[in-house]
């Protein structure tokens, strides 16, 4: 189901407060997402790939997350070059390749694995349930990091419900085709998940309100502040401040 | 016999009926049931016939059409006598699942303490306590979800036992264990002091647990079986006693 496999490592960067890795990914992240020169944007890129190697992450792992955006990246090399206006530098049969559609298709691809590397070294590197309370102790609103935490947790039960489900319905000789039945059959499978969780969400309700639940979320919080966390946030900003600089030392040139 | 006090009433339910709105019979009819301080009551009856819904209805997590519920003598009727009765009785629920939200163990524990208004390193040690007396301790860090069955409902049983109530309703407590957190189950039970109603499907597992028997039938609760057995190996701070429902 959900698997977390950059949560367990022992590098600098798993120790650094969860808080400022957050705080850091996000920013860092609308930094690159504003971004227009390459040049600038390669650098982005450069340091994220940098950053992986910081975080030991498991190289295959990494590489089987990229394959996530690959599909939709080939998808914007397919098409953005042949149909974007402009100066065109390339002649394929009666395809117009033009250069705006490169350079548009190049950003997209530099922000877009930039910002996956980053969020892969800061924020998967933390578990869902540090995730979520590092997000309350930045203030997020409560309703939406308990709407995350139960997510991660019922996510799995529902899971299983859909196993037992389609067991249920194999054991019964049912085999998938393309026929009304075999769709019937899903949306009735789909449809009865729905009601499952739905009667669950009523009983964790019920079992909350037995626990003397009020509305009111309170937390077992201990944040553990590490030493490299001063350093950590001066380098974030030097490069946070270094990227916004070189960005506007591009358009003086430009 | 007791004098009052030392075996107060704790539940009581007086001809209460409820039905579901989608159907025409009804699920509880005209029920009577008495649990008082050293009651360890067991409920054998098939299944849907209403056993689940006596339990909401003590929790005021249902109310009923008619009939009058006491808990430790007060009428219980508006969702805020029933705030108050949540704080006393604890709920152990059929599916530990439904029960068990937090992401970790320590966490799940600590809910019910936390929103009792304790501070939160109380309510850690309150949780870290309450896990150490089920054997549970080095369960604090785990994740509630990849537990297995059984580790589950202890937990389960933690979480409740976390609120320090002083009763407990025990909703198919045994159902789906293997022999040995069945055992441990029986043990912990038996070492409670506190009253309980315990629904099972299971004579040996109600014979072990408690020390009067109704069954279910029609809505409506009948005096079962005398408690025969009296084998047991674990200590045991009170006498067994052979009763039944008193109907005045």
């Amino acid at each position: 189901m959900i698997e977390e496999p950059f949560a367990n490592g022992n590098s600098f960067i798993h120790q650094i407060d969860p808080k400022l890795r957050i705080i850091s990914a996000v920013l860092i992240s609308v930094e690159i997402a504003l971004f227009k020169h390459l040049p600038v944007l390669g650098c982005a890129l450069f340091m994220a790939i940098f950053a992986i190697f910081l975080a030991r992450l498991n190289f295959k792992c990494v590489i089987k997350r990229l394959y996530v955006i690959f599909w939709f990246l080939l998808l914007v090399w397919v098409t953005l070059p042949i149909t974007f206006e402009g100066e065109v530098i390339y002649k394929l049969g009666s395809l117009n390749i033009s250069r705006p559609g490169i350079i548009l298709s190049a950003q997209i691809s530099f922000k877009s694995i930039s910002i996956l590397f980053i969020f892969m070294t800061m924020i998967s590197t933390m578990s869902i349930n540090t995730l979520g309370r590092s997000l309350s102790a930045l203030h997020c609103p409560s309703k939406l990091v308990h709407l995350l935490l139960m997510t991660y947790r019922y996510i799995f039960v529902i899971d299983n419900e859909y196993r037992r489900l389609q067991k249920a319905i194999k054991m019964r000789g049912f085999r998938s085709r393309t026929t009304i039945h075999s769709y019937k059959t899903y949306a009735y499978l789909i449809g009865m998940l729905f009601v499952r969780a739905s009667y669950r969400a009523k009983r964790v309700h019920q079992a909350m309100l037995c626990r003397g639940f009020n509305g009111k979320f309170y937390s077992l919080e201990e944040t553990s502040t590490s030493q490299t966390d001063i350093p950590f946030a001066c380098i974030m900003t030097i490069i946070f401040i270094g990227l916004v600089s070189l960005e506007f030392f591009s358009y003086g040139n430009t | 016999m007791e004098t009052h006090n030392q075996n107060r009433l704790i539940i009581h339910l007086e001809d209460i009926t409820f039905a579901y709105p989608e159907n025409s019979l009804n699920t509880i009819d005209h029920l009577n049931l008495k649990l008082c301080q050293k009651d360890r009551m067991g409920i054998v009856a098939p299944n849907g016939c209403g056993k689940t819904t006596l339990f909401s209805l003590i929790m005021g997590l249902l109310s009923p059409d008619s009939g009058q519920i006491k808990i430790f003598g007060d009428l219980v009727s508006s969702e805020k006598d029933f705030v108050k009765v949540r704080r006393k009785i604890g709920l152990l629920f059929q599916d530990s699942d439904d029960q068990l939200f937090s992401p970790t163990v320590i966490e799940d524990v600590a809910f019910g303490p936390l929103n009792l208004g304790y501070s939160p390193s109380n309510a850690k040690d309150i949780a870290m306590t309450t896990l150490d007396n089920l054997g549970l301790s080095g369960y604090e860090n785990r994740i509630t979800h990849k537990l297995s069955g059984g580790e589950k409902r202890m937990v389960a049983l933690a979480t409740v036992l976390a609120m320090q109530p002083e009763a407990l309703l025990l909703d198919e407590p045994n159902t789906g264990l293997d022999e040995k957190t069945k055992s441990r189950l029986v043990q912990v039970l038996n070492q409670l002091d506190l009253p309980y109603i315990v629904i099972s499907h299971e004579n040996d597992f109600l014979y072990d647990t408690t020390n009067i028997i109704y069954t279910m039938e029609n809505g409506q609760m009948f005096p079962g079986e005398k408690i025969h057995r009296h084998h047991h190996e674990h200590p045991h701070s009170h006498s067994h006693h052979i009763k039944f429902i008193d109907k005045d």
